[in-house]
């Protein structure tokens, strides 16, 4: 490769304009041919192994293009592997999802964990909400997730998931760079109790203290939100958790960590 | 014509007469174990620990804390549905729980269970639990098995479990059905050894035909869900379930004759061989039971299924008219473009080109068993929802399929599995967008 390029240098004054784009044109589809190729053949990987999740999930599991797989990339090893689990146990209910990790074990289930965790690939800008929602249920939505409410007992949730909603290390998930539609029927199946964590179930208990509008209204707050520049999770929650709080997920969200 | 009265009263009489010898019959039928003591007394030869590892080793021969087992429940206790053509069964708990579970059972009690189909209490047991195959369980082994199910931590059941006469259409959870189907298909048995064969193969097919109740699935059950003989391995459509359990005795389905016993052995340890790969219900089986046979089951099992298959091969070879039937294709060139467009979209990357797969990964589909059946079912369910193999000591890490269920509507399916049976020599026949549209709908998406 690098004995062409001497060779263009040496003749490149006499050769015409045109033959030279010419040559560089072909070498560029040459180049873009073999990657393609590439990409085709058998790799003994875990992005090979994993087909079956960034068929649904986007490549790389960085989310799929209906506004309903969410991404996969860089979420806490611990979150996506209790998620795995909660489909594999009954706690969470969508059929191909659960299809697919019956098979298989603990140990298999924890290394498509960690594969995904550590893609760091970069996010996207936020999508604007569809449709025209006032600023009263944005700002509504913003108070909630940032500051809670005190009448009902309600934590903000930068209390848990990060003080940049990025989540924390290694099992409470970010909450930005995500579709509305996948927030709200998150947030849905939780008040119905169609999705679950370990217990003690902390969201259960935030959740049912919360009214549809109250829900509606920080997931649409939540999805026109930028990534912050640095995404990665907190590496650890800024205060621990006090009682009665305790969430079976992550445990140790309420302890004081060195 | 008349006839005088007391005419209609002998008639009702003896129409009665008979009506209540044949429930007299029914009755004796289902309870003479209380008065016939044939039963082998209980063992006491071996030491208590190594009779409860006899009996961890049996539970998986069984694959018994499977079925007991719901999702993300605790083990052995229980509550897992079972879909039948007659209406739902919940599984019991068999954890030592004293309320739930079977605490205050001896091994007489389980003995009992398992070779008569009764329960503590003396009620009949719906034949969801297999005893048509369990009955042939040794005392000994029965009492190996009690010993284990002892040393599961006991759990209580948050909810109480459905009775099967709550849960059943009626009348098949009455004790009164339950116990006509029983007077017609079940008889308690004992496994009697075939002095012509090897100790192995009778080891195997003691295995095949009882704990291992192979012949549940890989048998048709008729109108009334029941087995017409417990070594019929001759295949059949799971009710509800809606998997294929392929004959293992046909050459043209698992063709067991022409594999070596230590292939065979090897593809229910590791889910996975050149010739196939375990999915829906026998992943499951793969998972919670093969894999964890003792080298010398799993051999013991294979001999003899592959006997079973060589015999049935010589049946065949004598009576070739039926089983030697191929039916060929002829698909419309529609249907032919629209095959060859989505395998090279969708399906190409894995099982390449000619449909040769990739060694270890993907399974080649020229040539394959699989593809080949005449039920699609399989093929269908493998495309609607894609799934990973079992992953097992032997294979970790297994490769998957993605489900294509939001992707190809039902003609696309139709259209490319037919292209699968189609291509590369395999000759099989067309599966059409109806037949793919039944098998959906009966997922319930």
């Amino acid at each position: 490769m690098s004995l062409f390029f001497v060779f263009l240098d040496l003749h490149l004054q006499k050769i015409p304009r045109v033959v030279f784009l010419g040559l560089t044109a072909g070498l560029l589809c040459l180049f873009a041919q073999t990657a393609g190729a590439q990409g085709k053949t058998f790799k003994n990987d875990m992005a090979e192994r994993t087909r079956a999740c960034t068929a649904c999930h986007g490549e790389q599991g960085r989310a799929g293009p209906d506004g309903y797989y969410p991404r996969l990339a860089g979420k806490p090893a611990g979150y996506l592997y209790n998620q795995l689990k909660n489909f594999q146990e009954g706690r969470r209910h969508y059929t191909l999802m659960t299809r697919l990790v019956d098979p298989l074990s603990d140990a298999y289930l924890e290394e498509m964990a960690v594969y995904f965790a550590n893609l760091k690939l970069p996010y996207a800008p936020a999508v604007q909400a569809k449709v025209r929602v006032s600023d009263q249920l944005l700002q509504h939505g913003k108070k909630l997730a940032l500051e809670g409410d005190s009448s009902r007992g309600v934590p903000a949730c930068n209390t848990c998931h990060g003080k940049q909603l990025t989540g924390i290390q290694a099992n409470v998930p970010g909450l930005l760079g995500l579709p509305l539609d996948y927030l709200n029927a998150q947030l849905g199946a939780w008040q119905t109790h169609q999705r679950k964590a370990a217990t003690p179930d902390c969201m259960r208990d935030i959740v049912k203290r919360l009214e549809s509008e109250d829900l509606v209204a920080v997931a649409t707050w939540l999805s026109t939100q930028n990534m912050p520049l640095n995404s990665s999770p907190a590496m650890k929650i800024a205060e621990p958790l006090k009682a009665p709080w305790r969430c079976g997920s992550a445990p140790e969200l309420s302890r004081v960590q060195p | 014509m008349m006839f005088p009265t007391h005419f209609w009263r002998y008639f009702a009489i003896l129409w009665l007469a008979i009506l209540g010898l044949l429930g007299a019959a029914i009755l004796v039928d289902n309870h003479q174990d209380i008065w016939t003591s044939t039963t082998p007394t209980r063992s006491t030869d071996l030491h208590q620990q190594e009779q409860a590892a006899k009996g961890q080793q049996l539970l998986s021969l069984g694959n018994c804390i499977s079925c007991h087992t719901d999702r993300g429940a605790a083990m052995g206790a229980g509550g897992r549905a079972f879909e039948t053509p007659f209406g739902k069964v919940y599984s019991s708990n068999i954890t030592p729980n004293s309320e739930h579970g079977l605490g205050t059972w001896d091994t007489q009690d389980f003995w009992r269970a398992l070779h008569h189909g009764k329960s503590k209490d003396g009620r009949l047991l719906t034949p969801v639990f297999p005893y048509q195959h369990t009955t042939l369980i040794t005392r000994e082994d029965s009492d190996a098995l009690f010993a284990a199910l002892k040393n599961l931590p006991a759990a209580a059941n948050a909810k109480p479990i459905p009775k099967p006469s709550e849960t059943l259409d009626w009348p098949y959870g009455t004790p009164v059905a339950i116990a006509v189907w029983r007077s017609l298909f079940f008889k308690p048995g004992t496994y009697v050894s075939e002095a012509r064969q090897s100790p192995e193969w009778n080891r195997g097919a003691y295995i095949a035909q009882g704990l291992a109740h192979c012949a549940a699935c890989h048998s048709e059950r008729n109108a009334w869900g029941a087995l017409t003989a417990i070594n019929d391995f001759s295949g059949g459509l799971l009710p509800v379930l809606n998997w294929y359990a392929p004959s293992l005795t046909s050459a043209h389905e698992t063709g067991l004759a022409n594999q070596s016993v230590a292939d065979i052995a090897r593809f229910l340890k590791s889910g996975q061989s050149a010739q196939a790969i375990a999915s829906g219900p026998m992943a499951e089986v793969v998972q919670h039971s093969t894999q964890h046979w003792l080298d010398a089951d799993l051999s013991a099992v294979a001999t003899y299924l592959k006997d079973m298959a060589t015999q049935q091969a010589r049946v065949a070879l004598k009576t070739p008219a039926e089983s030697e039937k191929k039916s060929k294709a002829s698909p419309s060139s529609k249907v032919v473009s629209l095959g060859s467009k989505i395998y090279e979209q969708h399906c190409e990357q894995c099982h390449q080109r000619q449909g040769q797969g990739i060694a270890g990964a993907y399974p080649a589909l020229a040539n394959n068993r699989a593809i080949l059946l005449n039920d699609p079912t399989n093929l269908v369910q493998a495309v609607l929802y894609g799934g990973y193999p079992a992953a097992t000591q032997l294979n970790p890490r297994p490769y998957g399929m993605p489900p294509y269920i939001l992707e190809l509507d039902d003609r696309e399916i139709a259209a490319v599995l037919t292209h699968l049976r189609t291509q590369w020599g395999n000759q099989a026949a067309e599966v059409t967008p109806l037949q793919v549209n039944r098998i959906r709908a009966l997922q319930g998406h």
